[in-house]
């Protein structure tokens, strides 16, 4: 304590203030995109997709805490998502009949605190052990839970689930949240404070902490701190947002069943926050929300949607492996430097092929699917406006001679996108 | 030195590590003095990093005592160790690669700071511990380094990371394991001089291979020699001493 001097760079390093305008102002606007998106796609069914896009976004960024964060591989997630729908679930049905009175736009706590409790009680076991064990653990409890749904009939509901109506419980203001608009705007509001608290919650020393565990939990026990310990509070915060998540969607849904716990949705988290991005805050929201609406075209348009899921994951982890997210983080120096325009049409340039190949690809996958499975709704089918017969060669010729052309042009052009970016990014760093 | 002090900082007694049918450390006594530099030194294999690991919890001893200021450690976990005033380094880089050196540093205050698992307070606002952190860089000479990921600094840079994650916690007892393994001469003189200047006010035990720094920086050296301490004594009297010579010195350093 003897050396009292002052830093030559001491209030220029590390902690920089300035920064808070701008990110208040990013606050603003989001609050601001929340409040008029309705205004720009009113529909009801515009409204109800962006209802459970919001959901998604709550319960991916609630995985994160534990991929991106922390660096723990769950995949039994889905898990606290349900378990914290069906306690919301009872406990509006409760509220319904007269037990309580608890107006609706609280009953995400109620999910919250559902999801905190299992969380806290699986996370106990889990987090017992890190790495491959850790998600053999949760792997093991995802199906625990699932089949244990089908013995506590009158929890889980069976196969059919438990429903509900969200207009039954003390009023709010006037609001009956009957119209999907008034739902919206609930989800909307929950959406908003969850992403901003687990954003705050990066920004403590735990966050920071969970960052060290999941780079070298062994160096972490070396500067004071229990890896378990940490792992525990991260499971369990991530088990309460999971559960607000759930508790959105029976608002949303009016209905909650055991599928909603398993293997698959447990997946298709992973996947949304796989593809948006683990190493950046705002990854998981991308995914949620693409994975979304890819969800909800691709299963209007085609029978073989998870399928185009798959490979787009595929896509990501092998070209991609930082996600939506760090494909655009990376642009940030060539957008600082002023450069952009240098790279887009790169971009671009390999863009095009690319959809070819999809075009391609989706062409063998569709003809396939009419050929086997659809055999008996007969041999023909209409892809992108055009007729196709599959006992003919056609389809499978054009389709391999698209996806051959296209992929060969794809990594092509990405590999001369590449040199544009990198050359950019050299230029950069020595002027 | 604190000759007064009569409880010693670090006291091995009758320690003992086996894995398996084989004995590594085979009844280790060393007493390490409150404010001194003590230097263990040894052939390749004499169990000096087993021996680091036992004292600091990173591995579990077969038999024997560990008083940390009489209080015994012996069994308790890395964090609980470390929160009684140990800290170590490690002999391979062990650092949060991801990370930047600003975080690196400022993760290895915070527990002593008192902040622990705290998910409530903003880490920016902790005033205490910005101080402490640049305090640190300013030391271990990283501080224009500040925003780079820890992965990517030189070798050099890296070991200097070690030891400011290594004293950042503020801990009176420092465990220096090779801080200047595979390093150049002058890069060598400039961790001399922070060990130096780190280890003023704490007590310290290093392993080191290179004599030229170890009879510069020890106040007393022990010899372990086959999982056992052959002689513990001042730098002098060591150089001196035909059992070590005939053991270690002879033989290694030409």
């Amino acid at each position: 304590m003897s050396q009292t001097r002052t830093l030559p760079h001491s209030g220029a390093v590390g902690v920089s203030r300035t920064g808070a305008l701008a990110r208040y102002a990013m606050w603003v606007a989001l609050a601001a995109v929340f409040l008029l998106l309705p205004y720009v796609f009113g529909s009801r069914l515009a409204l109800s997709t962006m209802s459970l896009m919001g959901t998604m976004i709550v319960f991916a960024l609630s995985y994160n805490m534990l991929l991106g964060q922390t660096g723990l591989l769950s995949f039994g997630h889905a898990v606290f998502f349900g378990l914290g729908g069906f306690v919301t679930v009872h406990v509006l049905n409760m509220a319904s009949s007269g037990a309580w009175a608890l107006p609706l736009p609280l009953f995400p706590v109620v999910g919250g605190l559902g999801g905190l409790f299992f969380g806290a009680l699986f996370g106990a076991i889990a987090t017992k052990r890190a790495a491959t064990a850790f998600a053999m653990i949760t792997l093991g409890i995802g199906e625990l839970v699932v089949s244990s749904a089908l013995i506590l009939r009158r929890f889980f509901g069976g196969e059919e689930g438990i429903t509900t109506d969200r207009t039954e419980v003390m009023s709010f203001f006037g609001y009956s949240f009957g119209p999907q608009l008034q739902v919206y705007y609930l989800i909307a509001g929950w959406c908003f404070i969850s992403i901003a608290v687990m954003y705050a919650i990066t920004r403590t020393p735990f966050g920071r902490i969970c960052n060290a565990v999941r780079d070298n939990a062994q160096r972490t026990a070396f500067i004071g701190y229990d890896t378990n310990r940490v792992r525990f509070i991260a499971f369990s915060l991530s088990g309460l947002f999971a559960g607000v998540a759930g508790g959105l969607s029976v608002i949303n849904f009016e209905i909650v069943n055991a599928a909603q716990m398993g293997a698959v949705e447990s997946g298709t988290v992973v996947l949304m926050t796989y593809i948006g991005g683990v190493g950046n805050f705002a990854g998981p929201i991308i995914g949620a929300i693409l994975v979304t609406w890819l969800q909800l075209i691709l299963s209007d348009a085609t029978q073989i949607w998870p399928l185009y899921v798959g490979l787009l994951f595929i896509g990501m982890v092998m070209f991609a492996p930082g996600g939506i997210a760090g494909l655009l983080a990376m642009q940030g120096p060539v957008i600082a430097a002023g450069k952009l325009h240098r790279v887009l049409p790169w971009y671009l340039l390999a863009l095009v092929p690319g959809v070819v190949a999809v075009i391609g690809l989706s062409i063998i996958a569709e003809a396939m699917h009419q050929f086997s499975i659809r055999a008996a709704y007969g041999p023909n089918i209409t892809l992108y406006s055009m007729p196709f017969d599959v006992t003919s060669p056609w389809p499978w010729l054009t389709g391999l001679a698209l996806a051959a052309a296209g992929i060969w042009l794809f990594l092509r052009a990405g590999r001369l996108a590449r040199d544009a970016y990198d050359e950019v990014i050299a230029e950069g760093r020595t002027g | 030195m604190i000759e007064s002090n009569f409880t010693p900082a670090l006291e091995l007694a009758a320690l003992r590590k086996s894995f398996g049918p084989t004995e590594i450390i085979r009844g280790v006594d060393l007493s390490v003095r409150e404010g001194e530099r003590h230097a263990v030194i040894g052939p390749n294999g004499a169990g000096k990093s087993t021996l680091f690991h036992l004292v600091s919890g990173h591995l579990q001893l077969s038999a024997g005592n560990i008083r940390l200021r009489g209080e015994e450690i012996a069994g308790l976990p890395p964090q609980l160790i470390n929160r009684r005033g140990l800290s170590r380094s490690f002999q391979v880089t062990n650092i949060f690669p991801r990370l930047s050196v600003w975080e690196n540093v400022r993760c290895a205050t915070l527990w002593s700071r008192g902040h622990r698992y705290s998910f409530w307070s903003a880490v920016d606002r902790l005033d205490d511990v910005t101080r402490r952190t640049e305090e640190i860089l300013s030391e271990i000479d990283l501080i224009d380094r500040w925003r780079t990921p820890a992965g990517v600094l030189t070798y050099g840079e890296q070991r200097a990371l070690e030891i400011g994650l290594t004293i950042a916690s503020n801990a009176e007892v420092l465990l220096l394991d090779e801080p200047t393994a595979g390093m150049s001469h002058a890069e060598t003189e400039r961790v001399v001089a922070l060990i130096r200047k780190v280890s003023e006010k704490r007590t310290l035990l290093m392993i080191e291979h290179d004599m030229h720094v170890v009879f510069g920086l020890a106040d007393r050296i022990s010899v372990l020699v086959y999982g056992q301490v052959i002689a513990t004594d001042t730098p002098e009297r060591i150089k001196a001493n035909p059992a070590v010579q005939q053991a270690y010195l002879g033989t290694e350093v030409a």
